[in-house]
């Protein structure tokens, strides 16, 4: 009886889990059987070396892999619960439900306030389109460099602007998931640290899951850190496949690793 | 002492420009070459368009646009004018457009979006380049072959439908073309980033990569339609030729006069006022043209001020 009740408290505070996944593009894994339970309300960071298949996890959240050519995917990804790759998903309803923020920023050539709209607009929002871009604007914190400029194109923000401005759009779909792919790696130090404070705001109403190389980065923004590791494919081709070596708070991964090679990849000794 | 006098021999010297250096005589030469080659191919350019300025120019009036042409033979002092023809050609063209701009973009679409790169699609781009490639000729004998002689659209015979037909198969390719190239320029940062707020594929192309294509698939439409424009051996085979207005509810299923045709036509006549009729077509279809390239220029011009 306590032991089940036990089961539904941590089942409420999963929102994503990935169940024995493997990803593979062609014949080749990428990653292999990953299981990890990411919790609801928290930043979760995923760190590792290249090619260890940081980004491949994150796109298989919202099944952005569809995308790429050749991308498969076995295993279970359970969303609230629900497999997203079940046949009768539509992809589209999942990446409404668990938004994405990618590297480059991508404004699209439309003005400000129609970058934050567009998401809303298509999702069927009914509400009022001009609180809904004021608000999402301050919650990427990016309001009061454009509040005099919504009608100007978002390409004419400067980078950082144009990043914050890419959260606002997705923060205006109202998500429940906040998927962030290196959203810092194309900025320079200030931005950086705007973008982080956003995230400390956002946390408060989404989940955040964020792919970076910037350990430090890692440390300061997140509640939970998964590092992922690539070792060299058993068949001596010289592929590389990607697996979970360790998952936990992230203070536990940084002071008192349990594994060596998360130990090393955090002193510096080799990614 | 050695060391500073070589270092003063060659800032004074061997630094110069030297013209007699074989070098420099060969760069010379070279330079002129290609001036001078550069020149000549824009020499039929020139010829051309003031020949036809001198001689078709002069005919401009306002009765030009509103008569009629008349038979070789009835009046020896004048032939009438074009009115039909320039008409007839903008219904064709615009016959041809509503065939060929819908497929054409549609062609594009699916190459540059819903392709993925399998046999079918390179199939699709390879027939396009050499569709693009086949005389127009072809394209008219074609049409008179599957549309004209068969009578198969309600019985009509030469036709200003069949001649828009033949020309939307020369438009077509360049449209296709265009707009799978121009949607390929589009940033894959741009897809993923509607996609990632929950856009749909239909979405993603109408509303964001179409828009950012927008420019290289409008000028690469106009120019097909410039060149449609001007093209006369389809037309021989297919709208052949009228020396009346296209009225009534059978307009477009009877014989229809065009610019290029009435060019030919009048300019094989033995009779002088046939011939000057004809230098004045060329020049209209010259100037009509000149203008619609001129537009797409400035349609180039226009959206990319816009957009920075």
């Amino acid at each position: 009886m306590k032991g089940s009740s036990q089961t539904k408290q941590s089942d409420r505070e999963i929102t994503i889990s990935l169940q024995n996944v493997t990803i593979s593009y062609g014949n080749s894994e990428a990653v292999r059987n990953i299981y990890c339970d990411i919790p609801r309300g928290k930043v979760t960071a995923l760190i590792g070396p290249s090619g260890c298949g940081k980004s491949t996890i994150l796109r298989s959240l919202n099944r952005m892999n569809d995308l790429i050519q050749g991308c498969s995917l076995t295993g279970r990804v359970l969303f609230e619960g629900a497999d997203i790759y079940d046949p009768k998903v539509d992809p589209v309803e999942v990446r409404r439900r668990i938004g994405m923020v990618f590297q480059q920023p991508n404004p699209f050539p439309k003005s400000i306030y129609e970058n934050i709209a567009f998401g809303a607009r298509i999702n069927g929002y009914t509400g009022n389109l001009d609180e809904l871009v004021e608000t999402s604007l301050k919650k990427a914190a990016v309001w009061d460099e454009c509040k005099d400029k919504l009608n100007e194109s978002g390409c004419s923000l400067s980078g950082g602007q144009q990043q914050r401005l890419c959260i606002a759009r997705t923060i205006a779909i109202q998500p429940d998931v906040i998927l962030m792919d290196e959203p810092c790696s194309a900025l320079d130090p200030i931005s950086t640290l705007k973008i982080e404070e956003t995230m400390h705001e956002l946390k408060k109403n989404f989940t955040i899951i964020i792919v970076t190389h910037n350990m430090q980065q890692a440390l300061r923004v997140s509640d939970m850190t998964a590092f992922y590791n690539a070792e060299k494919l058993e068949t001596g081709s010289g592929g590389k496949v990607g697996y979970l070596v360790e998952f936990n708070k992230t203070d536990k991964i940084f002071n008192s690793p349990t594994q060596k090679a998360t130990q090393d990849y955090i002193s510096g000794k080799f990614g | 002492m050695t060391q500073t006098k070589t270092t003063s021999h060659i800032t004074k010297s061997d630094l110069a420009y030297d013209p007699g250096l074989n070098r420099n005589i060969f760069n010379n030469i070279l330079t002129f070459t290609t001036a001078i080659f550069s020149f000549v191919s824009v020499l039929p350019l020139i010829l051309v368009l003031s020949y036809v300025l001198i001689k078709g120019g002069s005919q401009i009036n306002l009765s030009l646009i509103t008569q009629l042409p008349e038979p070789p033979g009835d009046d020896l002092v004048s032939a009438g004018g074009i009115g039909n023809a320039i008409l007839g050609t903008f219904i064709v063209t615009t016959i041809a457009s509503i065939i060929a701009i819908p497929m054409g973009v549609g062609g594009g679409i699916y190459l540059a979006e819903y392709s993925n790169g399998g046999w079918f699609s390179r199939f699709i781009r390879f027939g396009t380049n050499v569709l693009s490639g086949v005389p127009s000729i072809i394209a008219g004998v074609c049409v008179y072959g599957v549309i004209v002689s068969t009578k198969i659209i309600f019985g009509a015979n030469f036709s200003g439908i069949a001649g828009g037909i033949a020309l939307s198969i020369l438009m077509l390719p360049t449209v296709i073309k265009t707009t799978d190239e121009g949607l390929k320029l589009v940033s894959d940062d741009l897809r993923k980033g509607a996609l990632g707020v929950g856009a749909s594929k239909f979405i993603t192309i109408s509303r964001i990569t179409l828009p950012t294509a927008f420019t290289p698939i409008a000028t690469g439409i106009v120019l097909a339609i410039a060149r449609a424009a001007g093209e006369t051996a389809p037309l021989i085979f297919t709208a052949l030729f009228s020396f009346y207005w296209p009225s009534g509810s059978q307009a477009l299923f009877n014989p229809i006069a065009s610019l290029s045709v009435l060019i030919y036509n009048f300019a094989l006549e033995p009779y002088e006022a046939q011939n000057q009729l004809a230098w004045a077509a060329s020049f209209v279809l010259v100037m009509l043209i000149l203008l619609t390239n001129l537009f797409s220029r400035w349609l180039r011009n226009f959206t990319s001020i816009n957009k920075s």
